[in-house]
Parts: C-alpha cells; structure tokens; sequence
C-alpha cells in the first residue's frame, strides 16, 4: 500500500473526504453569520444557539407530533428563522447604529438566556433522535464506508450555500438587499420596507443555522450545549474568510474542514487548536481575512 | 471697577465649588477606604478578596477596552497565566517567599501579553477581538495539555507562604490587607496612568484613531503598551487569585471568562474608573448568592438576562448612568 | 453519706455531660450541604435529582436523628473550583455545615476535600470519576463512594479481553481524565495478554468523530476502546454505528458510560457495547422498588451516581446515630467500621483512604427487541468482586496510608 507521512494512502483519500464534509458543515453554518454580519454589520454570537434550537426542534417536534426529517427540515429552519425575527424586532434594533460590538454583546447574552433555559427543561446529556429509514447503511468506496447520511449533507450542505450565494449575488432581490442594508434611506424612498427587510435578512440567516442543525441531529449528540464550542469554531472559519463575505464563508468553511481533517490524521490532539493557528497566520498577513475588503 | 469685582467673584465661586467637589471626591474615597478596610470584620475575608481580585481583573481589562477602545476577548488566557505561573512556582519552590511567586505570575502575563498585543495589535474592531480569542485558545490548549497545571483537575493546595518571609498569609486578614494594598496600588497606578498625558493620548485613539496618527503619535506604540500593562495587571489578579483560593484551574483559562470580564465592565461602566470595580462586585455576588439561592438552577440565564438588559437600557453601566443622573440633575 | 451520694452523683452527672459534650451534635442539627452542577456538562449525573435522592435518604431515615433535625442547604458549583470553595468555606465556618454532599467535577471535589481537611467537616463525593481522588489527593475528612476510573477500566478491558477482544484501538480524550483511564486500560489489556495496537487523542471536547473512527476501522483492531466520557463518548457511538464499527465485526467498550448517556443513544444505536457500572436500577426488587420511588419523584430512571447519594446519606445518618455525634472523625470512623449492606451496595467496605469499595458489575446495553421500555437498557453480564476490582491499597499514594 502506498504511503504518505507514514499514513497509507487509503486512510489519507478518506480523511480527505471526511474533511470535505466537514467542511461544507463548517460551510452552511459560516454562511448564516456572513450574510448577517456582511448585509447587517451584527455580529451574532447567538448563531451556535440557533443551530442548537435547529437540532433540537427537530427533535422534539418529532417526539411530541411524530413530524419526520424530510418536514422538520423545513419547519425547523422556519421556526427558528420566525424566532429570530422576533430578536432582530424587540432587541437587535434597539441598538441599530451603536458600535457592533454591542451586538456582539447582546447576543451573547441572548445565547446565555435561551441555553439555560433548555438546560433546565431538557438535561444535558442529549435527546435521542433515530436516523430515518432510507439513510441507514452506506457504500464501500474501497477507501472507505461511506454513509450514506454524510453523502446526503455534503449535498444538502452545498446545495443551500450554493443557492444563497447566488441569491444574494446574482439576484434582484439580492441587490434590493444589499442596497437596502447600505443605504437604507434610499431604498425607503424607493419605497421597500427597510426595516421588514432587515429583520428577514436576520431570520434568514438564523435559519440556516437551524438548517444546519436538524442536517446535524441524526448525527451528534442533540443537547442544550452543542452550540456553545461549534459556535467558536465557526466565527474563526468567518473571520478567516473575511468577515461578511458570502463566498469567502463558503470557500473557507471546506477549507477548514479539510485542514481539520489532515490534522485529525497527523496530529490529532491539534485538531481543535490547528483553526485558531489559521487564523492568527492569516490576519497576520491579511487583516481582512481572506476574501475580505480591506478596511 | 463693577465688572472686575464680578469677575472676580465669580472666580472665587468656581474656586470654591472646585475646592468643594475636591472634597467631596476625598471625603468619599476616604470613606471608600474605611469601609474596605473595616469589610473582614463583617463578611467573610475570603469572599471579600474574590471580589477585590475579579475587580483588578475588570479594572486590567477596562484600561484597554473603556480607556483605549481595544475589546480583547482573550483575556482570560492572562489571569490563567498568572495563576498557573504563582501556583507552580509557590508549590515546587518551597523557599520562596510569597510576593515573589506573585510577580514571576505578573511578568508571565506581561510577557504573554507582549507577544498577543504583537500578533493583534493593528487588527481593527471585531478582527481585533477575534484574534486575541484565538490567541487565547491557543493558550486554553497549551494548559490542558500541560502536566503541570493537573489538566481538569487543576492545581491544588497552592502554600500561601509568608509575605516577605515575614508575615503569614495563612491568616486571611493578613491576606486580605495585602490584596487590598496591593489592588488600591494598581487602582491609583490606572487612575494615574488614565489622567496623564499618556492616557489622555490613549483616549483619543479611542476617540478617533485616524487623527491621533495625523497628530503624529506612533499609535501602534501606544497601543501595545496600553495592552501590555492590561495584561500585567490582568496576571497579577490571576497570581493573587490562586494564593487566596489556594488553587489554580481551567476555568480561569476558559474563553467564558474573557466573556464573563466584558460583563463586568459593562454592567458596572466601561471607561470608567469605578465602574468595573462596582461590576465586578455585582456579577460576583449575584452569581455567588443565587447559586445558592432558589433560583440556584438559573444563574447563566440570568447572568444573560444581565447582559441584554445593559446592553439595551444602560450601556454606559451602573456607573456611567449615576454620572449622567448627577451631571443631569445636579450639575 | 447524703454529702457523699450528693458528691458522687455530681461526679457522674459531670462524667456523663463532658462525654456528652464530646459525642454531641453540634447546635442540635445535623445539617447536609449538597454540591453539584446544576446547570453546565455534568447536571444530568446527579444534579438536582440528586438532591432529591438526599432528601428520599432524610424522609426515609424519619427526618430526624437521635431527635435532632437534619437540614439541607444546596448550591450549584459551576463546576468551579473557587465559586465551590467559597461556598463550602461559607457552609462549614459560618452555617454549621456537617457533611457534604454530592460534587461531580473532580476539580471541584479536591478543592472541596482540601477545605473540609481544614476544617474538619466530612466530605461524601458521589459524582466524580477521578481515582486520584482517593490516591494522591486523599484526605482524612472525605469518602468516595460510588465509582472510580480504576474499576471502570478494569472491569471492562478483562471482561473483553477474556472473550477475545485481543487487539486494542483506543481513542482517548485529551486530558488528564483521558490519559489516566488510558493508562489503566493498556495495563489490564496488557495483563490480561491482550496487546494496544494504536491510540489516538482527540481533543476535548470533540463533536465529530469521523476521522477517529475511521482511523479506528483502518486498524483493523478487535476492539475499539472508548476512553472519554459524556457528550464525547455518546458522539464517538453514534459515529461508530453510522460508519458501521460493529457490522465490520469490531467491538465496541465503552469505559465509562452512565445510564442517562445511554438513554440519550437509545437501544438501537447503543445496542452490545459492554460496559462497567456500580449500579443499575434494575438488578433485583430492592432497587428495583427505590427506583420506582425516585422515578415518582424525578421523572427519570436513577443513575448510580443517584443511588449513592440515597445510600452514602443514609450510612452517614446511621453512623451519627450511633455514635451520638457529628464530628467527622468520629462518624468516618463508625462508617469504615460498619460494613454497607443495603438497596446500592452488598458488603461495601469503606477503607482507610476513603474509597469505599464494593461490587461493581459488568453491563452490555441491549438490543431494541429486548429491551421493553424507554429505561430497560442493560443486562448485567456478571459481578465483578470489590477486591478486584479498585485499585489495592499496596499501590495506593495516599497518605493516610502506610507504604
């Protein structure tokens, strides 16, 4: 068998594949933060909670209605997109204006807020949620076993930051948002209702961490904490692709992921820590990140 | 003739409300003093010295974040730093009198701080944070790799050792009068550094750093040094932490502690020079009593509830909005 | 001869009270702080249903004890080692705190332990995992009642081995917990004629293992031994049954698993994985009978953490029974005297270093078509005698014991 660093070639081909998917995981979560921060300069810190809310509506809709993945993957999102709604009306634009870091801020706290709560009503040590039928079992690519859940996420997961991206920058409505969110008064007079705008753009982008978390419940212990450590990792992928920038979220997300992965292979016990050596090498010769405007 | 003896006048008043206030301000600080130094006899030591030890923290992070406009979200990695550092030095060297313990912690974190404020000091805002976080982490993975810090179980029975070699700091007055001297030390040393030129500088990179640079001030300089004595004194009240509670842990070390000193500052108002002391009081004292209270299972969601709360309603903190009420209503 | 009987009864009575004052109870209450995570990674273990267990252990032993009453006071410990040691200061010093009770974060309970040293107040640790806890940070004023790592290993690792799991792939957490139970692992494995071909450490926490498994079925080892705990673990089986770990005819062991992480899988996904517990609520009609009174109570099944804060309490109260006292020298010393023989333990023996020592009992989690409900999830393989199983006093660190 052929090896590379000691590692035989097979291994290495599968790690490269767990690491894109991973990385298009990595991808659709970054994704909603960037078209939150890039189209309405706040930086959510309550995104690792939303995509926790995603995976555990999921899962509770399911337990308590019997609702199955294929419609949870579409109410969920929706639920927590229309929750998000709420936050962008009664909170976020109390504070339109002042300094991002106060939405940072108040966002953390919203996190705090909606965690402790579910801890107190759910426990931590996870929901159970069964896999449904037609994705259990996988294929042999002779490289490796390859679920057929994990094929199913990577397409899910590139057809959604696909689809954004070309909405928000190959659209009409794409352009009415981004001029909306730059020049509000403009497009007011135009008459486009800035506000009701701004608000979806939030719950849009809530919602496709929701999304992101019923593709994670199948997978991942579904518990009030899961957001809380993913949520770090995820800013690092967006502050590396530069904040704001669509594409860059995407591209940086796959990245990572198989950065991650060939870590997880050489030099496990890095694994968590290689994101965070990214991304202080890349600010250190691109202070916009990667794909950012220079400020 | 009239007019001079008006103007004259007039300027005896504002001497004389100057002269006032100037009193007032020593008559409270006094005030202040009494209180801290009569406190042990009243509450328990231990929990007065957390207090003073969070509060320096608060006070470390706010000469950076309210006076230079820099929100690190690392510094976390600072107090662990001293902690970890005293905590080691103090258990393995059993000859070493306490206060020096506490200032290898202090240069630990400086020299740390040193190498953060490099890396990250010309990113800008939200970069700028972000960078010092993953720094931090960084930091968080070096200690829980580390066989010295006892990893999850952190490091115990830390000897508190005599001060000077003399004085026994078993005692907690005795150590409570050495923290508080020592943090009334720092408060006046960031009080001096805020009104001086120096800090007058720092306040207008906050305010506007494009013109500081036109002014021809070597900002990044300032910058750095503001950063670095953010991260000493940061390091001092981890190197104090760890002698009072006798330990050293990874909470210290955890990124929701950068998160938890932001907290602090805001409540208690940032930019100002009581506010994160007030701050520090407040979130320790909330989070010690209702963990203890009926609504024991709800402190995150309430420490949350905190947060939003000031961050709509009174951003300028406890302090900040007493000033306003006073300047408004008073003044 | 009336001076004289005056003179002696005095005499007496005087005897009687200062041995009275000696075995007294302080301030006529025996008070029980109960210290746990309340609201982070560990609440589920014993959390406020163990405080329900504590108070099921007080109503139980009448309420009160030798006529005085028994209190409870209770915090969360943040899984903070200062936010506990405040409390516990406050508990001892000021409020008359006696014992206490419950700590899960072994951080939290060595800091703990060390306060109670000072203070001479006795310490129950039901939660924690650590077995340095009875080792290198054993103290006089604390006992470790339900589980430790060493047991765990042992238990589970010689279990498998013995049935021919020889070959070992471990994927160990990446922290002191980890790298113990690791080391307690390759020696049992090793003992027994077993052999660890490979061992990866992977961060903690870590929510996808992927990679790690993957890296474990590439090893082509009999067994893939799980070294970690909680979310990490349960994330580790639910990867290894998707990528099909067990179907390419590895097996799976998990070292330390508790009852509520294998609720949260479910029998479908958790279904053969042998494990090591010192409890399970459906082992015989006494527990069976407790469980349902903590499930009327709580809602939920009991973990053994549960069961050993209902049986570590009510030793305690016996032993301040009858020694009349609640100093914790003395009641330490009744308790290690007094074997433990109740709905938890068979024998239990609580030894000089604190750790108290019983039975413990090698589980497999079944297969959905066994199990009938919702919390019928282990059968319990075989007893693992307590002298096997802990860790012997000949390799003990502690101080209190002579080596």
């Amino acid at each position: 068998m052929s090896m590379i660093f000691g590692v035989p070639l097979a291994v290495l081909s599968g790690q490269l594949l767990i690491g894109i998917i991973n990385g298009a995981f990595y991808a659709l979560l970054s994704l909603g933060l960037a078209v939150i921060f890039g189209l309405l300069k706040i930086i959510n810190f309550a995104h690792g909670a939303m995509y926790m809310l995603g995976a555990m509506v999921t899962v509770l809709m399911f337990n308590a209605l019997g609702v199955n993945y294929w419609v949870a993957l579409f109410m969920a999102p929706l639920l927590v997109g229309a929750f998000g709604v709420v936050i962008e009306y009664f909170l976020l634009r109390r504070i339109a204006g002042q300094d991002h870091i106060y939405s940072l801020l108040l966002t953390f706290g919203v996190a705090l807020i909606i965690q402790g709560v579910l801890i107190n009503w759910f426990g931590v040590s996870g929901l159970r949620y069964t896999m449904p039928d037609m994705f259990k079992g996988g294929i042999n690519l002779g490289f490796m076993f390859m679920p057929y859940y994990r094929a199913w996420v990577i397409v899910a997961a590139l057809l959604v930051c696909f689809g954004t991206w070309f909405v928000i920058e190959k659209t009409k409505l794409g352009a009415y948002l981004r001029a909306g969110t730059e020049d509000s008064q403009l497009m007011q007079g135009f008459g486009i209702n800035v506000p009701l705008l701004i608000s979806l753009t939030y719950g849009f982008g809530v919602a496709l961490a929701a999304f992101a978390g019923v593709l994670a419940a199948p997978i991942y212990s579904v518990t009030p904490v899961m957001g809380s450590t993913t949520l770090i990792v995820v800013f690092a992928v967006v502050v590396i692709g530069g904040m704001g920038s669509i594409g860059g979220a995407i591209i940086t997300g796959i990245l990572m992921g198989v950065i991650e992965g060939l870590t997880k292979t050489f030099y496990p016990p890095a694994s968590s820590a290689v994101i965070f050596l990214v991304m202080v090498l890349v600010l250190m010769f691109r202070p916009s990140g990667l794909f950012g405007k220079e400020a | 003739m009239d007019q001079s003896a008006k103007i004259a006048d007039i300027h005896k008043s504002i001497v004389k409300e100057q002269a006032a206030q100037e009193r007032k301000r020593l008559m409270l600080n006094a005030g202040l003093l009494l209180l801290l130094l009569a406190a042990p006899f009243a509450i328990y030591p231990v929990f007065l010295m957390k207090i003073l030890c969070f509060a320096l923290f608060a006070v470390a992070f706010n000469l950076l974040f309210g006076f230079t406009g820099l929100l690190s979200f690392g510094h976390a990695a600072f107090l662990a730093a001293g902690g970890y550092t005293t905590g080691y030095l103090l258990s393995n060297y059993s000859g070493l009198s306490t206060e020096l313990g506490i200032i290898a912690g202090t240069l630990a974190a400086t020299f740390l701080g040193f190498g953060f404020a490099l890396l990250s000091i010309r990113r800008q805002g939200i970069y700028f944070a972000m960078v010092t976080l993953a720094l931090a982490q960084l930091v968080f993975f070096f200690f829980v790799q580390s066989e010295f810090t006892g990893g999850e179980d952190g490091m115990h029975g830390i000897p508190r050792g005599h001060l000077l070699g003399v004085i026994d700091l078993e005692n907690n007055l005795s150590m409570y009068y050495f923290v508080l001297a020592v943090f009334i030390g720092c408060y006046l040393l960031v009080q001096r550094i805020v009104s001086s030129p120096y800090g007058q500088v720092l306040k207008a990179i906050k305010q506007n750093e494009p013109r500081a640079v036109s002014l021809g001030y070597n900002v990044d300089r300032y910058k750095v040094l503001a950063f670095v004595i953010s991260a000493a004194l940061a390091g001092l009240a981890g190197s104090m932490k760890s002698v009072v509670f006798q330990l050293a842990s990874l909470n210290d070390a955890h990124w929701h502690m950068s998160g938890e000193v932001i907290l602090m500052t805001l409540v208690g108002g940032m930019g100002t020079l009581l506010g994160p002391v007030i701050g520090a009081t407040f979130v320790v004292n909330i989070e010690y009593h209702l963990s203890q209270g009926p609504l024991r299972d709800w402190v995150d969601p309430i420490l949350g509830g905190v947060f939003v709360i000031t961050v709509l309603a009174f951003r300028s903190g406890i302090v900040g909005e007493i000033q306003k009420f006073i300047r408004k209503n008073i003044g | 001869m009336t001076m004289m009987k005056k003179l002696l009864t005095s005499a007496i009575a005087s005897t009687l009270m200062a041995s009275g004052a000696q075995a007294a109870i302080s301030n006529d209450t025996v008070k029980i702080g109960y210290l746990a995570d309340m609201s982070g990674t560990y609440r589920d273990l014993a959390g406020p249903n163990g405080q329900s267990a504590l108070e099921m252990a007080i109503a139980d032993f009448g309420g009160s004890v030798k006529g005085k009453k028994i209190e409870i006071v209770s915090a969360d410990d943040r899984n903070s080692p200062d936010t506990s040691s405040s409390t516990v200061r406050r508990w001892v010093e000021n409020e008359n705190v006696d014992m206490v009770a419950g700590m899960v974060a072994s951080s939290v309970s060595i800091a703990v332990s060390k306060i109670l040293e000072e203070n001479d107040k006795l310490g129950i640790i039901s939660g924690s995992a650590a077995s340095s806890i009875t080792n290198e940070h054993c103290t006089p004023n604390h006992i470790h009642y339900v589980y430790d790592t060493y047991p765990l290993a042992n238990g589970t690792a010689s279990a498998v081995v013995k049935e021919g799991g020889k070959s070992w792939y471990l994927l160990t957490a990446d922290y002191a917990f980890g790298h113990s139970l690791e080391s307690d692992v390759r020696r049992v494995v090793e003992a027994n004629g077993g052999e660890v071909v490979g061992a990866i450490r992977h961060p903690f926490p870590t929510q996808d293992f992927s990679s790690f498994v993957l890296q474990a079925q590439a090893s082509g080892a009999d067994v893939v031994g799980l070294a970690n705990a909680g979310a990490d673990t349960t994330n580790a089986i639910t990867t290894a049954s998707e990528f099909g770990v067990t179907q390419s005819g590895q097996t799976l062991a998990a070292l330390l698993l508790f009852l509520t992480d294998v609720h949260a899988l479910g029998a479908q996904t958790a279904q053969g994985i042998q494990l090591t517990t010192g409890w399970y609520w459906d082992m015989n009609e006494e527990t069976r009978e407790w469980s349902d009174r903590f499930m009327d109570k709580t809602g939920v099944r009991p973990t053994m953490v549960h069961a050993g804060i209902y049986s570590s309490t009510i030793q305690y109260l016996k032993a301040v029974e009858a020694t009349g006292s609640d100093d914790a020298q003395t009641v330490r010393k009744q308790m290690m005297d007094t074997p433990i023989n109740d709905m938890f333990a068979k024998n239990g023996k609580i030894r000089i270093d604190g750790r108290m020592v019983h039975d413990m009992y090698l589980a497999e989690v079944k297969t959905p078509a066994e199990s009938k409900n919702e919390w019928d999830l282990y059968k319990i393989l075989r007893t693992i005698p307590a002298e096997e199983s802990y860790r012997p006093l000949s390799e003990s660190k502690c101080k209190l014991v002579n080596n």
